[in-house]
């Protein structure tokens, strides 16, 4: 498993995590393999809510760790997520998505994408998020999620779908980065340095606030330094679809067949989710009139492409939720309904 | 910070003691605490400490204890904690055997937020949210610990104060996973709930009833329904989480080179 090895490789010797279709090869990947390293701690724990203690007592402690879960099992690590972000702990969570809401199904969906982008959990925190599309992109996010986490000493989320847990593509994997992180922020034992205090209980509103702007300090430099995204035919589109992760493959599938009609249609994929490239998806619109937005949910990025084009374009939507995974025909064909080239987008959301 | 009359003081400085006894040093020392009048201990600790969130303490504690082995790694939760939010986490502590001392104050409710019920309110006492008496029936936390697979089980109260430490002593020194449920006396809440008002009632109260094991053991159900045990109640020397995974680690390893 790609995400598995990319982690190993990336110096990840803690993960702990709890059975969950579609994903069980990340854990299964991890309890082979991680055991077969010299400190590398694997746990199958007795729940969700387990593995995300566990992950923040380990990154504690110094290990790289990560844990990884489908939709149900990450609802329950949101305590977990928000506790690591308040003490700025550095950890890694693996969400393959899965249709919901409840326990929904096992096929692949991108109904989270508020859940991961919106906290999750409770407090005003943030959670780094990428969406690959590849198994190449998986395994390169999935290093740089460690890198980004212990960097900005916070939880980053890898936010996929069953889909791509399935995907047989080449990879090749990249010179892991040397770790960087200050050892003043572990606890180490072995009579070293002075004793570490940890907390997330913060009783007096005041010092609260203060811990509150520190991180959102934090997350305002993430959000200038921290945006990617890939622009595929844009150059010359008169319609740009605006998705990520499978919707984002799916819809290049359409681009080719709505470019041999002669219809100039590009993409534009956020990698990041949070933060969102706001900025970047604003700059097309200087160019561009028409976007269409695409997902497996029921439009849910559909709100942060508002929040960068309302007033600057005319935006599509079109959605299949539940574990539907529509062709690239179909999602042609609904282009070619839903736009038209003299007057734009017809419905406009 | 605590109530007058309240035990969970006297769990702390028979805690301190024993550190100071083992020689335990601070920057070896973690101690990992839940949410509750019980969690605030680390306000005094000069070790490491993780002040966690509601029940989670013994799953942090792992992830410490299974990644750096060499660290002690001592876990302080309430009732509540313990076996009411975190029973989960707690049974399976004790069937992985992992290196850890937990010590439990039992206060039999939720001291913190006003003297609710918890998994340890006797069946028909009063709590804020029992005002007719508690429907429900109570656990027995040490029996759990020992069903479950813990290497060291014991119990005390504060009013034995130097019991207390040597049975920490003891648990501290014993590998897998050990429990030290200190009953403990809530006045505040528990206590007035339960015509225990005044602080030494309830300390009269593990007085009168607590018997060191070997005498309990002998007395008739009948007669153990008034009492409970205090003392030493398991003692065994079962593999302990890292021994094992460490064996596990050499096979895999050997795979990997063959
Ligand atoms: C998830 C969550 N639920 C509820 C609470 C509120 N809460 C704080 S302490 C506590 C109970 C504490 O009882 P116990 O663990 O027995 O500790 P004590 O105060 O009695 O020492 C509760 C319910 C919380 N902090 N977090
Ligand atoms: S409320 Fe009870 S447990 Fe909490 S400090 Fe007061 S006496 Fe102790
Ligand atoms: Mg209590």
């Amino acid at each position: 498993m790609v995400i598995g090895e990319a982690a190993i490789r990336a110096g990840c010797r803690f993960y702990a995590g709890y059975p969950i279709t579609p994903q069980n090869e990340i854990p299964e990947y991890m309890a082979e393999h991680l055991r077969q390293v010299e400190g590398g701690v694997f746990i199958q724990s007795e729940s969700e809510v387990a593995a995300i203690h566990m992950v923040a007592g380990a990154s504690a402690a110094g290990a790289r760790s990560m844990t990884s879960s489908s939709s149900p099992g990450i609802s329950l690590k949101q305590e977990g997520i928000s506790s690591l972000a308040a003490c700025q702990l550095p950890a890694v969570i693996v969400n393959m998505m899965r249709g919901g809401p409840g326990l929904g199904n096992i096929s692949p969906s991108q109904g989270d994408y508020f859940q991961a982008t919106r906290g999750g959990g409770h407090g005003d925190y943030r959670v780094i998020v990428l969406g690959p599309a590849t198994a190449q992109e998986m395994a390169d996010l999935t290093m740089d999620a460690f890198t980004l986490a212990d960097q900005y000493r916070t939880p980053v989320m890898i936010l996929a779908d069953g889909m791509m847990g399935q995907m047989m593509e080449p990879v090749v994997f990249k010179e892991p980065q040397p770790r960087v992180y200050p050892e003043i922020y572990i606890m180490k034992g072995a009579g070293a340095g002075k004793s570490k205090f940890i907390r997330g209980l913060i009783l007096d509103p005041l010092d609260m606030e203060e811990h509150n702007w520190t991180l959102d300090r934090k997350y305002q430099v993430i959000a200038r330094k921290e945006t990617r995204h890939e622009l595929y035919g844009t150059d010359d589109a008169e319609l740009i679809l605006v998705a990520y992760g499978t919707g984002a493959r799916i819809a290049k599938g359409a681009i080719k067949r709505l470019r041999n009609t002669g219809l100039k249609v590009g993409l534009f994929r956020p990698i990041t989710l949070w933060p969102f490239p706001t900025n970047e998806l604003r700059d097309l619109a200087k160019k561009v009139e028409n976007f269409l937005v695409f997902e497996l949910s029921t439009g849910q990025m559909l709100e942060d492409v508002r929040l960068a084009l309302q007033g600057f374009a005319r935006i599509g939507f079109h959605g299949r939720p539940g574990g539907v995974v529509p062709t690239p025909a179909e999602l042609a064909n609904v282009v070619t309904r839903q736009y038209d080239r003299k007057q734009g987008i017809i419905e406009h959301h | 910070m605590w109530c007058s009359g309240c035990g969970i003081g006297v769990m702390l400085g028979a805690m301190l003691r024993a550190f100071e006894e083992l020689d335990y040093r601070n920057a070896d020392t973690v101690v990992v605490t839940g949410i509750g009048c019980t969690g605030k201990s680390d306000d005094y600790l000069l070790t490491n400490a993780l002040h966690t969130t509601h029940g989670r303490a013994l799953a942090y504690a792992t992830g410490i204890k299974a990644f750096n082995p060499k660290l002690h790694v001592v876990v302080l939760m309430g009732d509540g904690d313990s076996v009411t939010i975190g029973g989960n986490h707690f049974i399976h502590a004790a069937r992985r055997n992992i290196d850890l001392t937990a010590i439990v104050i039992n206060n039999f409710n939720f001291g913190m937020t006003g003297g609710q019920a918890s998994g340890t309110t006797p069946g028909g006492s009063f709590t804020s949210t029992t005002a007719w008496g508690n429907p429900e029936r109570d656990f027995d936390i040490c029996a759990l610990a020992e069903v479950a697979g813990a290497n060291y089980v014991a119990r005390e109260t504060p009013y034995h104060g130097w019991e207390l430490k040597e049975l920490i002593k003891e648990a501290l020194n014993k590998k897998g996973f050990s429990l030290v449920e200190v009953f403990s006396p809530c006045p505040t809440h528990f206590g007035k709930n339960n015509e225990m008002k005044e602080p030494r009632e309830m300390l009269d109260w593990f007085k009168e009833r607590g018997l060191p094991v070997e005498r309990y053991r002998k007395l008739s159900a009948e007669e153990q329904e008034n009492h409970f045990a205090i003392g030493k109640l398991v003692d065994r020397d079962a593999p302990d989480f890292n021994t094992r995974y460490e064996e596990i680690r050499v096979r895999a390893t050997a795979q990997k080179a063959g």
